[in-house]
């Protein structure tokens, strides 16, 4: 397959999160993953429509899937491309954060995939920066991609977002995988229930344009689609809620809680899941229910989409094309 | 061997701790005010400056200063803030005891004083810490400290969260009628918090202070204030339903008091958006709701101090994400310009906001200012009450830059100012330079 020139124009330089895209915006990002999973599925995976740029993932928080999942999308797309993993110890010797970033930019990436740890770091990184710089996760603040391939996902197995329920269960607080999926699912149309201990929803959630439920059997009445989340252990140890055995007796999701929700309703998990915590190991295997694996596959797809929209608004990019 | 008089004629005089606000001349003489009126006599010896479309002010009092001296001078000297507060009309600042190492001795109250005398060019009045080190466990020797100048008791930016610590010190320093000030903040409620708690807190994935942060300390200080009879003080609150717990007090009897600070006058939460670092300050800005109940606290005299909280912080601070970055913003050049600015545009009364920053402070601390009664030192500013200017970090003279309100529009700017009846600031000069 060779480079084809976008049909759509993505509006931005970054993807810095959900928040700001139109719903035009994410279904022109979305039917081009789609072209992308069909790729993907073929022997010949590569496309040279990255060819001769530079994308490097920037890891500040370490993450096996979401970095192999940029990794082999900018190589899909012929992209030349560098991770680089930077402990928290690097930043303690001296080096800032900016000063980090003024580094790799005088490298010349043109596509910057960054991951922090802290909610606004990859934005305050992008104004330092003169390539496209993808949010790979900042904080609880957004994760635009992880919202993409669960939309892609959702879309693909129910044909369309606009008019379905959908209810994002557990740790809300500490959520951007939460916080992208609500912003995304919002502008899609689809009405949003937000389920989880009130020690783990966040101040004023429902005014963000969600339902709000503490209990699983309300939360997920008449629901398309359960999202369960990654509880971390460190929140289980009676700071935010008593233990992993009470969590999973309330909101651990099993065959039982699923069928509070519609006959044939849909499980996802953005990964890594703990089994016997927020859901149970069986149920996470069975592909009839699960959409996890079909997540970890659309993933490659969405950010190949995502790295191919921003790379056509770079500069030079008709230089590739050699027309002298 | 005493230098010439000089006369300021023309000038509009406001000064709320004698009711005044009227046109006249005011005499300055061996550094203090010789006279103050409409019909004083002006000798022919005197130097005249004609302060025509400008008022005259008594010097401010700016009871929340923070400075980097001693142990961090990178970011404030004394030198550099008094430059600054010289800019903003303030004549006396009130240092924070939180710094490298805190002020909890004797020997370090005369260290800052004399440091003071030496390099600033306004009065400098230290407050010592409640506690060892700030650290809320080991109370210091108020007698001591206040015998060497300290003006009150604080711990900085920190609350005594013990409350058997913060009884026994509300307890000791009512031995001398001392002021304890407290810093308001749950530590623990506070946790991780950085902001205020609410919608916008939710949505850019930051950990919110609720308000509660603030009140169960103001609610568990007045009981004991009720049980110790201490004088008790908050350098600010930030929250409406405070408002409420100080009125309450102060309807009580109780020997109560709160200030706000000129940011949280002006903004609100909303000015975090977009991980401004700039505008992460402790107490956190709150809500719209929050800001008019202060603003309405204000204008009813249960608030009755304004402070700028003037807390330096250099760029490499606030370059940050914005959970890492340093709270706080310089702010003692811009005090009197954001409450003339209240006042302005917002028709709030200019002798209530002027006593805030100076009868108020003076009266609590026990300062010899804030007045421009015959008699007083010659601590004025000259001010054009209604100039319109744009905040400009860059342009600021604090040594840090890191203003909360860069870029707003404010009403009422400093022309000169005088301590001692020595000019100490003069925007011409600074233009001019």
């Amino acid at each position: 397959m060779t480079s084809s020139a976008l049909n759509f124009t993505f509006p931005f330089r970054d993807l810095l999160g959900i928040e700001g895209l139109s719903a035009s915006d994410i279904t022109n990002l979305l039917d081009l993953a789609d072209t992308y999973v069909d790729l993907n599925r073929q022997i010949d995976k590569k496309t040279d429509v990255l060819r001769g740029r530079t994308q490097i993932n920037l890891f500040f928080e370490s993450s096996t899937r979401t970095q192999s999942s940029f990794e082999l999308a900018g190589k899909r797309l012929g992209a030349d491309v560098m991770n680089m993993s930077v402990s928290s110890s690097a930043l303690n010797k001296g080096e800032t954060l900016l000063d980090t970033a003024v580094t790799l930019n005088a490298m010349n990436p043109d596509l910057l995939v960054i991951r922090h740890g802290d909610s606004g770091a990859v934005a305050l990184l992008a104004q330092k920066v003169s390539c496209a710089v993808l949010n790979a996760g900042d904080g609880a603040h957004e994760h635009p991609t992880q919202a993409l391939l669960d939309a892609l996902t959702i879309r693909r197995r129910l044909g369309k977002l606009s008019g379905l329920k959908i209810a994002i269960c557990g740790d809300i607080t500490h959520s951007r995988v939460a916080r992208s999926n609500l912003l995304l699912l919002n502008a899609m149309g689809a009405q949003v229930n937000l389920v989880g201990p009130r020690t783990l929803i966040p101040a004023d959630a429902e005014r963000l344009g969600a339902n709000i439920f503490h209990s699983m059997r309300e939360g997920l009445e008449d629901c398309d689609i359960v999202m369960m989340l990654r509880i971390q252990n460190e929140r289980m140890q009676g700071a935010l809620i008593p233990s992993v055995r009470e969590y999973y007796h309330l909101y651990g999701l099993n065959r039982e809680k699923l069928g509070f929700a519609k006959p044939n309703a849909m499980v996802m998990h953005p990964g890594p899941m703990n089994r016997g915590a927020e859901i149970d190991s069986e149920l996470a295997d069975d592909t009839e229910i699960s959409l996890i694996r079909d997540q970890v596959e659309m993933g490659v797809a969405v950010r190949m989409a995502a790295l191919e929209a921003l790379a056509a608004n770079l500069p030079n990019m008709m230089q590739s094309g050699g027309t002298c | 061997m005493s230098e010439p008089e000089r006369a300021f004629i023309n000038a509009r005089l406001i000064d709320p701790a004698q009711e005044l606000d009227t046109n006249g001349s005011l005499l300055v003489r061996d550094g203090k005010i010789a006279a103050i009126g409409t019909e004083i006599e002006i000798p022919d010896t005197a130097e005249t400056l004609d302060c025509t479309g400008l008022a005259i002010l008594p010097g401010l009092i700016d009871m929340q200063v923070f400075t980097g001296e001693p142990g961090e001078e990178h970011r404030e000297t004394l030198a550099t803030a008094s430059h600054a507060a010289a800019a903003g009309g303030v004549t006396h600042m009130v240092v924070m005891p939180n710094t490298t190492p805190a002020i909890d001795d004797a020997a370090l109250v005369d260290f800052i004083s004399r440091r003071a005398r030496g390099t600033a060019t306004v009065r400098v009045h230290p407050m010592a810490a409640i506690t060892k080190n700030c650290e809320g466990q080991t109370m210091t020797e108020f007698g001591l400290l206040r015998e060497a100048g300290a003006v009150a008791f604080t711990d900085g930016d920190r609350a005594v969260m013990n409350a058997l610590t913060m009884r026994r010190a509300l307890s000791y320093a009512s031995n001398f009628d001392a002021l304890i000030v407290q810093h308001a903040l749950d530590q623990d409620l506070q946790s991780a918090g950085v902001m205020h708690e609410g919608e916008l807190a939710t949505r850019l994935g930051l950990t919110g202070i609720p308000v509660a942060a603030e009140t169960a300390i103001i609610d568990r200080d007045i009981r004991l204030v009720e049980l110790t009879g201490a004088r008790y003080h908050i350098h600010q609150i930030s929250s409406g339903e405070s408002v409420e717990a100080v009125r309450q007090a102060k309807a009580r009897g109780l020997a109560v008091s709160c200030g706000v600070s000129a940011a949280h006058l002006m903004l609100n939460e909303n000015d975090v958006e977009n991980y401004r670092t700039f505008a992460k300050l402790n107490p956190p800005l709150r809500s719209e709701d929050d800001r008019l109940a202060l603003v309405d606290g204000l204008a009813d005299g249960t608030i009755d101090i304004v402070v700028s909280g003037h807390n330096p912080q250099d760029a490499e601070a606030k370059r940050q994400p914005f959970a890492q970055a340093a709270y706080g913003t310089v702010g003692v050049e811009t005090l009197l310009s954001v409450l003339l600015s209240l006042h302005n545009a917002h028709g709030l009364d200019l002798a209530t906001l002027i006593r805030a920053v100076t009868g108020n402070p003076a009266r609590l601390l026990d300062i010899d200012g804030g007045t421009l009664r015959a008699g007083a030192y010659a601590d004025f500013a000259l001010v054009d009450l209604e100039a319109p200017w744009i905040v400009d970090a860059d342009a600021l003279q604090s040594k840090s830059k890191n203003a909360a309100i860069e870029g707003r529009k404010l009403q009422g700017k400093v022309e000169a100012c005088f301590v001692n009846g020595h000019s100490v600031f003069d925007s011409k000069m600074e233009t001019t330079k």
